[in-house]
Parts: structure tokens; C-alpha cells; sequence
């Protein structure tokens, strides 16, 4: 890759000479794809970020060999031959890691081909052969996407099978960094642990699509198993190539950011490094290629190695290993068994419920797995929208096995829904209800509902309340009537305080802009 | 040198011990003696070995002859001396590869081909010297210094498996293995007067094989006759999980195909073979030939037109490999470190320290032929000589069931002659390496001798899982000179 205008998606290492790396155009200069008319522009500069994230499989054993792949053991016990590199070892490829992959592939949407595995050289004290077996130019997945729950499309280039490192810990130095250190220790377990590359089209325009992006793809792995995705843990890592240009004009030259170690940091380093560039630019300096490293103490980024230093890495094909060649029986078995993903979920509860896909709270009850859950409320006769607002609010996050909740028959919330939109008990009483069978785990809110002498207001009843508030807040009215809509708070609180809760609150609000308006 | 004098070290075969000590009637202890006895007698002259495990070999032998007189098998290797090509990892015994940077390294584990021997009740004596990672034709770039060819004692006994060789042809041991990325079996075999094999790639594990290029290393036996090669072979091979470019198909028994003579069977000349044997080996394969015909098998005449392009594309495909294979040597984990103010220069000193010249040499060759800019025009052109090459085998293989060729362009060299000329050393391989790059099998066959009475060794080439004709081949070679 020579060009410094290359667009900001990742690719697996400097061209050593062997066949380059599908690209999504021919070339390598590039322009901006056709505007769609919501970029957000900063000081007139079009942001473009790729993501390369790497996630940690959740697999029995190495993708090469028999030890453990668990995190948190005790340094160097989770190690053999193969892990040390030792002389003569030989890497078998673990079959349970292909098939995660082939998940992963599958939900996103991925072409699963047939593929191969290569060395990436290069020395460093925890790569035990000094080479890294990976996947070069051809990947196990390729040509895929991912949707961003308000339905942006973002490109997936590839996602391959590649083994993890080992961990070092300097001494002496620095910021833990291995340049000044006076010793280095070693931790061998994480070696070989197999890793997923994906890797993302440079169709990431802001910060926050790059947030949801890694969120939505941490939401699939957890779908279909395929990793914890812990980003505090390292089993999902992100990095990210960045780069600014005027909207029309070629890409810019991009930097790659590493060590972002959280969604937050993520947003952070971007917005931090678009700014740096753009700062640059305008002050007539250029932006060089590099690699870049987050520093979440001081919130910058750090020149860690630039492009001239960059390592050839002389790709060749692994020798110690065959080709991988996935039959059509083994990806059907996959795409048979795929479980429901993320957006697919939030649709359908969107569908059952009236509520935005996107909106806070289909996407927290999908995210704790409790759309079903809604659903099946609204199938035993319930109120979808309300039941979903029900579960979002009171029901305690699945995981937890203690939680009530989990207990609570459907009927029972689709009762309460039914109660609620037919007039018959406010929402504030329905959320006492609510709170009432969660806490016991079940409950018939009609019985709750009367034994708490719950009922609604009628028509009549409640405007006559409501003129009498109006009557004792004169001055809160009079700003009402002048135009002050924050007074309207002040009138519903006190109608609620008048009613002892049992005033429906939107019928109050309804009845106060009614009066105002004659 | 007289045809008699390996028989007179050696006179049992391996076949012949293992039945001897399955009958009782020989004591895997005697026979061991017998071995190290001429070790102690001429190890000091040959230095085949870079270490003899007297002590472990003992007591090997002791419990097989414990388990015979028990009432049990052994297996079919019983008693049998052995000896490992120092680069075949021992569970808990150094394995150098002959190079200074693996001191001091013990494998905590045995190679595949370790284990199956072992347990066929054969008795390893010793880790035999080889050129440093098995990069040489000489044995000359041990680091710990040259094997003697037991037949002459100025001459190399060809290498990089030149231990293991002499080891079998001074009667060390009755059988040894070595490893073959271009000739390092056959070409040693042909020179010492022993059999070597270089099987079908993946047709024994490489687990625990100290990689050279692993595209092309390959083990095989080396053994006084053909019968004893098929015996080794029949032991060795066999799929094995822990390599996952072992074949799995199922492997005929070569001992069942050496029973069959070679009627019928089709004996390729290649008509454009390399130029440059020298004329004892070129008269030597005449006759060769001749006794084939003689004995029933048909000559026809074949073309292999990208077979002299092997040895270029050898000696950019196996550095390449070798350069990344070795990469791991760098003082961090195992064996030599010299230690530096930082990592990188502790690497450099490590590995200048470490590595002999003609290492050194081909690491340098290989990261330049796998650098970016250079890939295409060196890697990447060698990868397709290498597929011409095997295409023009398979058409030969079409019209002849084997091939016949010299082993070596001459008889063992005296030492130094080529030592200061890398180019000359690596034309010694230039009848062996093309079968290599095509991952066919092939084996060197003692067929009489040269100049100064030194042997001759022809090479009879197959396709790919071919053993079955080679070996009948072999063992009518060998039949027609009894």
C-alpha cells in the first residue's frame, strides 16, 4: 500500500510483494462515495473512519494446538509446544474456532470461501515463532456489512481467523511501553488464543457511528456466541484508521489509532485525531502516515511508529497447514442454526410495539435479551407499546437468576397494559402495580388495582379538580396563559397531588392546554 | 575398500535382529554391545554422532530382552540399534541440530517418529551430527565439526544427514533417520553405500522435526538394505494428527511390495536430465538400467524439461521458508542468548552468535526473496517453477512407473573442496532437489562402485505415493548385484 491517499480501511500489513488485499475499488486513489446529504461536516472537513476490531473466539483450546483458552489462569500454564514455538512443533487448526468464525461470517452477512493461512514475520519478545499465523489475501469471510440500528449500512471487508499473541509486562520503562524498560516478563497463555479480525469499509462518518458500530458488533458476537467481547478484558480490541478530507475531494492520508480500550475512548480518540488532522491541514502542515497510540491519561494521541518503520512482514503461506476449504453442507448447517441477531430483533419488536427501532427502549430490551419476553405479553392479549415500556423500566436485566421478574407470567403484564389503555387505572398506578407483581414475582393487577382503591377520574370529576388547581396556582396559570410552558409542570403536579395519583396525567395536560387556548 | 567390509561391521540385518531378539535367540543386549563397540572403536575418527546415550540405550535394551523372556512382543523393530538425525526432538535429551544457538535445549516432548520407533522396540544410540539446521551437502557446517565418511576418512560422507549415514554405513547402528529438504538422505546415503529413503511429502509426520523448510523436509531411513528401508518405512509413516500436512490415505506395506520383482514395469530415462555426473556415475547408472531390463521391467524414455530448474528454485523456496523457520531462535524463550542493552540488538548478537555461516547465509536469502518489492520476482517465480516442475513429473509418470537417475553427480568429495564455494556445494543436489519441490518420494540405492572404489549410489525417483513400485525397483537393483 503506497498510496498516501488510500482511504482510511484497514489492511493486514504492508504488500510484501504478494497479491494485494481485495479492495473495494480498483486503484488507490479514492473519492468520496455519493453524498447521502446527512454527513455532519467539521469546520467544512468530512470525518472517514475504518475499524479493524479483533475479538477473542470463545473456544475450548487454542486455534492451534490443545491447551486452554481461558482468561485470568495463572501465567504460562495454558502452554505446549505449539503455544512456545517450539522447535519441530507443529500448528493443527481447531475446528470449533473455523465454525465461530463461520458464525460471525454469517452475520454479517459475509461470503464464507475457501481460504488459507499465512506467516506474518516479524520479531517481538511474545510472538513465540516470530511469526504470526494469519490470514492474508484469502480470508475465511469476505464482502460483508453491518447494519447500524437507525439503518446505516457500514461495508465489511473481511473478517479472518488469526492467532493472538502473547502478553508481555515491562519493568523500568515508561508507561509499561517495552522502549527504556530494564526487563520484560512474558505471559505465554494468551498465545496462540484464536482471534477474529474484522474488518470494517471506510463508510464511518462520525464518532457516534463508530460507537454504534462496535456496539451492534459486540451485540452480534454475543448472539451467536462467538466471544464475551469484553473490551476491558481484551478479547474484543478495536482499532482505527482515521482521516479527514473536504467532501468531493480525494481521501486524506490516514492514521491508524491504537490502544483504544473502550466504546467510550473510542469516540474519544476519533473526535481527538480528526481534530489534530484538521488542525494540521489548515495550518498548511500535512498529515503523515502512521501509527498512532491513545493515551486515555492525557486524551491525545501518540506518534508510535511511522510509515517508514513500518515492518515488512513477508507474507508467505503457512507451510505447516492446508488449505481451508469450508463445504456447502458445513455453511448451511451454520446459517440453519444462525440464532435471531440484534437488528432483526429490534425490528420485530418495533413491529409488536409501535416503537422506533432505534429508540432507547427497544434497543435496552433487546440488548437484555427481553424482547421475547414483550412479545409474548402482547401475543396473551396485552398493550404492546406499554408492555415494552413495563419491562424496559421494572424488569431487572436477565443474568440475573434472583431477578422475580423472570417469574412473572405474560398475562399478568398484559393484564396491567389493558387495565392502563383502557382508562381504568393511570400510569402512575399501573407503575405501582407494575413495581407490586415484579416485586412478588406475579400478581393479578385487577386485585392489586382495587385493593389499593385505584381507579381513574372520571371526565367530570377531573375537570372540576382541575379548575380548582387552576384557581389555587393563580400565578403559576397566569404564566401558563403568558406563554411559559414550563408551568404546565407545576399544574400537573399539583392536579397529581390533588388526585392522590389518580388523575391521568396526559388527560390533565390535555385539559390545562385546552383551557388555555379558549 | 572392499564390498565386504560393511558386512563384516554390519553382518545382521535389521530385519534379522528384531526376529533374532522376538525369537530369543539373540539378546537385544549383545547386540547393542556389538554396536558400541565399534563406536568406541572408530566414533573417534568418523564423529557421526553429537551424542551416544550408552546408558539410555542400555537400559532400552535391557527391558526388551526382559520383555521377550516375559513371553512378550516387543514389536517389530525389537533390538534393533538406532540412530536420530540430531535435528528430531527427544523428550529430555539435547537436540542441537548441530547448531551452537540450541544449546542447552532439552524438548519437553518426542517426535512422532521418535515415539513409533520406540515403541516398535527399536534401541536409539545416539543423536547423530548433521550440517548446522540441515542446510549442507558436506556435514561440514556442524558447529560442532564434520562427520568422517566411514569408507574414507578424507572424504565427506555427504550431508546434511551425513551422521546419520555414517553411522549405518560404520556400523554404529543398524538403522538411522534422516531428514531430506533437497537430497539430505539420498545424496549421504549414495556416498556412504547405504539405502536412503526420501518419502512422499507427508508421508511421515514432520511432528517434532526441526524445521528446515517445511514445504520440503522430509524424514526417511537410512538402512544397509532395501528390506530393512521397507521395514522403517512400514513403522514411520502412517497419518498422524499432530502434522497436518500428513497424508491420511492408507499406506500399502512396502515390505509386501518388495516380494514382487519388477515384470512389466515401465523404467523411465529422462532424456534431458542435467548434464555433469561424473562418468563412473553416469557407467553406474548404465548398468543400472540394464540389470531393470534384465530382470523383466521395460525402459522408455521420458522428459522432465523443467528438471534443471530445480536447484534455483530450491534455493529460493527452502531460504524463504528457512528464513521465517529459524526466525524463532532469537534468544527470548530457549538456547542461546547474548545479552544486550535492548531486545532488538539482544536478537542480532543472539543470532550472529548463534548461527554458522551458511545459516546466516540462506536467512539472508530467503527475508530477500520474501521482501516487498523483491516477492514476485524470486518467491513468488520459484512457487511456479516449482508447479512446472511437478507437472512435468506427472506427465513423465504417465508413460514410466519410476525414474532412474544418479543420486550424486560423484563419489564422496575430500573435505575442503567445496567448502569455500557454496554454488559447487549446491550442485551436489541437483539430481535430488526437483523431486523434493514435486513432494514425490525417492531413494538412493548402493549400485557397486566409482573412482578410488568410493560408492555409487542410484536414484530411483516415483510419484506421489508411488513407494510401493519405488521400493520393488530398489530391491531389484540390489538383487542383481548379490
Amino acid at each position: 500500500m503506497s498510496s498516501t491517499t488510500a482511504p482510511a480501511t484497514a489492511t493486514p500489513g504492508a504488500g510484501a510483494g504478494a497479491p494485494s488485499v481485495n479492495n473495494p475499488t480498483p486503484g488507490n486513489v479514492y473519492t468520496a462515495g455519493p453524498k447521502t446529504g446527512n454527513e455532519i461536516l467539521i469546520d467544512g472537513y468530512e470525518l472517514v473512519v475504518g475499524l479493524e476490531v479483533h475479538v477473542e473466539l470463545a473456544t475450548k483450546t487454542k486455534l492451534f494446538s490443545g491447551s486452554a483458552n481461558r482468561f485470568g489462569d495463572e501465567p504460562n500454564t495454558n502452554i505446549d509446544p505449539v503455544t512456545l514455538g517450539l522447535p519441530g512443533a507443529l500448528p493443527v487448526l481447531n475446528r470449533q474456532a473455523v465454525e465461530l468464525a463461520m458464525y460471525i461470517g454469517t452475520a454479517l452477512n459475509c461470503t464464507i470461501q475457501p481460504c488459507a493461512f499465512h506467516r506474518k514475520n516479524y520479531f517481538y519478545p511474545d510472538m513465540p515463532k516470530a511469526y504470526q499465523i494469519s490470514q492474508y489475501d484469502q480470508p475465511l469471510n469476505v464482502n460483508g456489512s453491518l447494519e447500524l440500528p437507525g439503518g446505516k449500512i457500514i461495508g465489511v471487508e473481511r473478517a479472518h481467523l488469526e492467532e493472538d499473541t502473547g502478553k508481555s509486562t515491562h519493568f523500568g520503562g515508561t508507561g509499561g511501553r517495552i522502549h527504556g524498560s530494564t526487563h520484560s516478563l512474558i505471559d505465554f497463555n494468551r498465545a496462540g488464543v484464536p482471534l477474529v479480525e474484522i474488518v470494517s469499509r471506510p463508510d464511518i462518518r462520525t464518532s457516534e457511528e463508530a460507537r454504534q458500530y462496535v456496539t451492534e458488533l459486540r451485540a452480534i458476537l454475543l448472539a451467536v456466541g462467538a466471544s464475551d467481547a469484553k473490551m476491558e478484558e481484551g478479547s474484543m480490541r478495536c482499532d482505527a484508521n482515521v482521516s479527514v478530507h473536504k467532501p468531493g475531494e480525494p481521501y486524506g492520508t490516514r492514521c491508524e489509532i491504537k490502544n483504544v480500550n473502550s466504546i467510550r475512548s473510542l469516540g474519544k480518540a476519533i473526535d481527538y485525531e480528526a481534530r489534530r488532522q484538521i488542525d494540521l491541514i489548515e495550518t498548511g502542515e500535512k498529515v503523515r502516515q502512521e501509527t498512532r497510540h491513545w493515551d486515555e491519561n492525557d486524551g491525545r494521541t501518540h506518534t508510535l511508529r511511522t510509515k517508514e518503520d513500518a515492518d515488512d512482514y513477508r507474507y508467505f503461506l503457512e507451510p505447516d497447514l492446508v488449505p481451508l476449504v469450508p463445504s456447502e453442507s458445513w455453511i448451511k448447517d451454520i446459517q440453519d442454526s444462525m440464532p435471531m441477531l440484534p437488528t432483526a430483533r429490534r425490528k420485530r419488536l418495533a413491529a409488536a410495539t409501535g416503537a422506533p427501532a432505534d429508540g432507547e427502549a427497544v434497543m435496552v430490551v433487546v440488548e437484555r435479551g427481553q424482547d421475547d419476553y414483550v412479545l409474548s405479553v402482547a401475543e396473551a392479549g396485552g398493550d404492546g407499546a406499554r408492555a415494552l415500556i413495563y419491562v424496559k423500566e421494572a424488569f431487572a436485566p436477565t443474568g440475573d437468576d434472583t431477578a422475580p421478574a423472570d417469574a412473572v407470567l405474560p398475562g399478568d403484564i398484559a393484564a396491567l397494559t389493558n387495565l392502563e389503555t383502557s382508562g381504568k387505572i393511570t400510569a402512575t398506578q399501573a407503575k405501582t402495580i407494575l413495581a407490586e407483581i415484579v416485586a412478588n414475582g406475579g400478581g393479578d393487577a385487577a386485585a392489586i388495582a382495587t385493593a389499593k382503591g385505584f381507579e381513574a377520574m372520571d371526565t367530570g370529576a377531573l375537570e372540576a379538580m382541575v379548575d380548582q388547581v387552576i384557581a389555587d396556582n393563580a400565578a403559576a396559570w397566569a404564566k401558563y396563559i403568558g406563554g411559559e410552558d414550563k408551568a404546565m409542570g407545576a399544574l400537573v403536579g399539583a392536579a397529581m397531588k390533588a388526585s392522590q395519583g389518580k388523575a391521568d396525567g396526559k388527560l390533565v395536560t390535555a385539559l390545562l392546554q385546552a383551557k388555555r387556548t379558549t | 575398500m572392499s564390498d565386504t567390509t560393511t558386512a563384516d561391521v554390519a553382518p545382521l540385518s535389521a530385519a534379522q535382529i528384531a526376529s533374532g531378539v522376538r525369537s530369543g535367540t539373540l539378546k537385544a543386549v549383545d547386540v547393542l554391545e556389538q554396536h558400541l563397540g565399534r563406536i568406541a572403536a572408530r566414533e573417534g575418527d568418523v564423529h557421526a554422532f553429537n551424542l551416544v546415550m550408552a546408558d539410555e540405550a542400555r537400559a532400552a535394551a535391557t527391558a526388551i530382552d526382559a520383555a521377550v523372556a516375559a513371553g512378550n512382543d516387543p514389536g517389530p523393530l525389537a533390538g534393533v540399534p538406532l540412530a536420530l538425525k540430531d535435528n528430531m526432538c527427544t523428550r529430555g535429551i539435547p537436540t542441537t541440530c548441530s547448531s551452537k544457538i540450541l544449546e542447552g535445549w532439552k524438548p519437553p516432548y518426542d517426535a512422532t517418529v521418535v515415539t513409533k520407533l520406540a515403541a516398535a522396540g527399536a534401541v536409539t544410540v545416539g543423536k547423530t551430527n548433521l550440517d548446522e539446521f540441515a542446510m549442507g551437502s558436506s556435514t561440514e557446517n556442524s558447529a560442532f565439526g564434520p562427520t568422517r565418511n566411514p569408507l574414507d576418512l578424507n572424504r565427506v560422507p555427504g550431508g546434511s544427514s551425513g551422521g546419520s549415514a555414517a553411522a549405518v554405513a560404520a556400523g554404529f547402528a543398524s538403522v538411522s533417520l534422516g531428514s531430506d529438504t533437497g537430497g539430505s538422505i539420498r545424496q549421504p546415503a549414495a556416498l556412504c553405500g547405504v539405502v536412503g529413503v526420501k518419502p512422499t511429502y507427508g508421508y511421515v509426520s514432520r511432528y517434532g522435526l526441526v524445521a528446515f523448510a517445511s514445504s520440503l523436509d522430509q524424514i526417511g531411513p537410512f538402512t544397509g538394505n532395501v528390506e530393512d528401508a521397507a521395514l522403517l518405512m512400514d513403522i514411520i509413516g502412517g497419518h498422524d494428527a499432530m502434522d497436518s500436512t500428513s497424508i491420511p490415505e492408507p499406506q500399502p506395506s512396502l515390505m509386501e511390495a518388495i516380494t514382487h520383482g519388477v515384470e512389466g514395469m515401465r523404467i523411465g530415462r529422462i532424456t534431458d536430465l542435467p548434464r555433469g555426473a561424473d562418468p563412473d556415475v553416469v557407467e553406474r547408472l548404465e548398468l543400472a538400467f540394464e540389470a531393470l531390463q534384465a530382470a523383466g521391467a521395460t525402459i522408455v524414455d521420458v522428459e522432465v524439461p523443467a528438471f534443471g530448474y530445480g536447484l534455483t528454485a530450491y534455493y529460493l523456496i527452502a531460504p524463504s521458508e528457512a528464513s521465517s523457520n529459524l526466525a524463532r531462535y532469537d534468544g527470548v524463550r530457549y538456547g542461546m542468548r547474548v545479552d544486550a542493552p535492548d531486545t532488538n540488538t539482544m536478537y542480532s548478537t543472539t543470532r550472529e552468535a548463534g548461527f554458522g555461516e551458511e545459516v546466516q547465509r540462506r536467512i539472508m536469502l530467503g527475508t530477500y526473496a520474501l521482501s516487498a518489492g523483491y516477492y514476485d520476482a524470486y518467491y513468488g517465480k520459484a512457487l511456479k517453477v516449482r508447479r512446472l516442475i511437478a507437472d512435468d513429473f506427472d506427465r513423465a509418470y504417465t508413460k514410466a512407473d519410476v525414474l532412474l537417475t544418479p543420486t550424486s553427480p560423484t563419489v564422496a568429495f575430500e573435505f575442503g573442496s567445496k567448502g569455500d564455494d557454496p554454488l559447487a556445494m549446491y550442485l551436489c543436489d541437483v539430481y535430488t532437489i526437483p523431486t523434493n519441490l514435486a513432494g514425490h518420494p525417492g531413494m538412493s540405492v548402493p549400485y557397486g562402485t566409482g573412482q578410488h572404489g568410493l560408492p555409487i549410489g542410484v536414484q530411483i525417483l516415483a510419484g506421489t505415493l508411488g513407494e510401493p513400485a519405488m521400493f520393488r525397483a530398489g530391491a531389484a537393483l540390489e538383487r542383481s548385484l548379490a
